[in-house]
């Protein structure tokens, strides 16, 4: 069963490449003119998305960094606020978070007697960024906790105060740990945005979404937007191992 | 006692079930050295833990330079103004140089220009004999040099009071004497010091007072050759031969 079932399937993709009965590339094919410009029309998302994920993680890195510190507080009620934080936000799938934020977020603003709309760009930006900075709160946490307590009893003991204390000697030295898991997080919100197209935003996948609906060519257009996010992807962890690199190079070994 | 530096009454620590220090008492003016020793686990580090405040203690007072440690942010600033710390880990920050750990607490808690912060800093490295370190970093430093480094970083915040939490126990022997040849120098300048060690030979030479502690609480204290010659306790005469006979 199984030593016919292998080429059969190599056999139907064979016959699917060859035969443009089952193969279409022609709709992204950049050298006709309405290929061209289909993929032209796939490709402008990349911005929407591009900025969607940049302001989120930006966003995300510094809420996390504020909901981790009370998480490291010797005060119980204040690791509390982090605990409760945390849980709960990391438990609401993403997609009913952003429903939440993009319909129900302006009722309660109405009812506050405000009027802020949510457009869908920044009802993306609030819902990938807060539902990532339960993530980055962890992140923090526990990088911040791998520095060694003599350090900050040291920083104490040289007068200076809780934020110095963090600025100018746990940072810096945590950040070395925090970053290679941050960068994941920011490849995580890249990934996660594609679902900023299910209200209206003007990405990379809603593009896609658009062209299979006019093309009625799904497998085609769906793999070109794979290998667009692949290829974000690829900048991202090239760029990030670049950082490590510049920050490892110098003498300051631990 | 009006002219006391550092008073400690009736001071109680539990760390949980744990009673690490009983209604201890201690007296050190300015100017004195005093030398803490005892076995470990009976309290010694919890008492210059607890007079800079990195721990708090429960119950009991404490009074720096007449000014009583409350739960105040206040006052711990204000210790922490007066009183330096030397750990036995060193605790120097691995991604500065040596300069900007010495410079950081002057620059950003006493607001020091940079340029003030590194002539002091410069000139207290002198003091530890390593003027030509400054552009180091703590990690390419020896042991003992890294030591002396941090007790040049308490001595740039020009303390009035100088706790040592057994400075020389993580050093090669070889490097021990190098650290304790800088803390002889402080003790002759009449730095009012507070020193946790085993280091007998220092405690006979600098210390004012020695207190001999045992599971949180003060068993004798006295001149150091008094405690030496003629302990009156058992508990300090074992722990005394068992340290002196290497």
């Amino acid at each position: 069963m199984n030593r016919a079932f292998l080429p059969l399937t190599v056999l139907v993709l064979v016959a699917g490449c060859s035969s443009s009965q089952n193969w279409g590339w022609y709709v992204i094919d950049p050298t006709t003119e309405s290929g061209w410009t289909n993929v032209k029309f796939l490709v402008s998302g990349m911005g929407a998305t591009i900025q969607i994920s940049l302001i989120a993680a930006v966003l995300s890195i510094a809420i996390g960094l504020i909901v981790a510190l009370p998480g490291l507080s010797e005060k119980r009620g204040w690791r509390l606020v982090n605990r409760v934080y945390v849980e709960f936000i990391r438990s609401i799938p993403l997609l009913p978070m952003l429903f939440w934020v993009f319909y129900g977020m302006p009722i309660v603003f109405r009812s506050m007697g405000l009027n802020i709309p949510i457009d869908p760009f920044w009802g993306a930006i609030i819902t990938l960024a807060v539902s990532d900075s339960a993530f980055t709160a962890e992140i923090y946490r526990a990088g911040i906790q791998s520095i060694a307590r003599g350090q900050s009893e040291a920083a104490q003991t040289i007068g200076l105060n809780y934020f110095q204390t963090m600025r100018y000697v746990i940072l810096p030295q945590a950040i070395r740990r925090i970053l290679p898991p941050l960068a994941n997080q920011f490849i995580y919100i890249v990934k996660m945005s594609a679902f900023a197209s299910v209200i209206g935003m003007q990405e990379l996948t809603r593009r896609a979404n658009e062209l299979v609906v006019t093309e009625y060519r799904p497998l085609e257009i769906y793999t070109l937007l794979i290998f667009e996010y692949l290829l974000l992807v690829l900048i991202i962890s090239a760029g990030v191992r670049w950082l490590e690199r510049r920050m490892g190079s110098d003498e300051r070994g631990q | 006692m009006p002219d006391a530096m550092v008073e400690l009454v009736g001071v109680n620590k539990w760390y949980g079930a744990f009673h690490a220090l009983k209604d201890f008492n201690l007296e050190i003016s300015s100017g004195e050295r005093v030398v803490i020793c005892g076995p470990s686990g009976s309290g010694k580090s919890t008492v210059v833990r607890c007079i800079n405040q990195l721990e708090r203690h429960q119950k009991g007072t404490i009074r720096i330079d007449g000014v009583e440690l409350t739960e105040d942010p206040k006052s711990v600033a204000r210790i922490r103004s007066e009183v330096g710390m030397v750990f036995q880990q060193f605790n120097l920050f691995p991604h500065l140089t040596v300069l900007e750990n010495l410079t950081l607490g002057p620059i950003k808690a006493r607001g020091l220009s940079r340029k003030d912060a590194e002539a002091r800093a410069r000139h207290y490295l002198e003091r530890v004999h390593i003027p030509d370190q400054a552009d180091k970093y703590p990690v390419q430093l020896s042991g003992g040099q890294q030591q002396r480094v941090a007790i040049a970083r308490s001595l740039c915040m020009e303390p009035r009071v100088l706790l040592f939490d057994e400075p020389t126990s993580a050093l090669d022997p070889e490097m021990i004497s190098e650290v304790l040849d800088v803390m002889v120098a402080l003790a002759e300048d009449g730095m009012t010091m507070v020193v946790v060690t085993h280091e007998m030979g220092f405690a006979r030479k600098v210390a004012d007072n020695m207190v001999f502690m045992d599971a949180g609480e003060t068993v004798e204290q006295g001149k150091p050759e008094h405690l030496f010659t003629n302990p009156r306790s058992e508990r300090c005469r074992k722990f005394l031969s068992q340290i002196l006979q290497h």
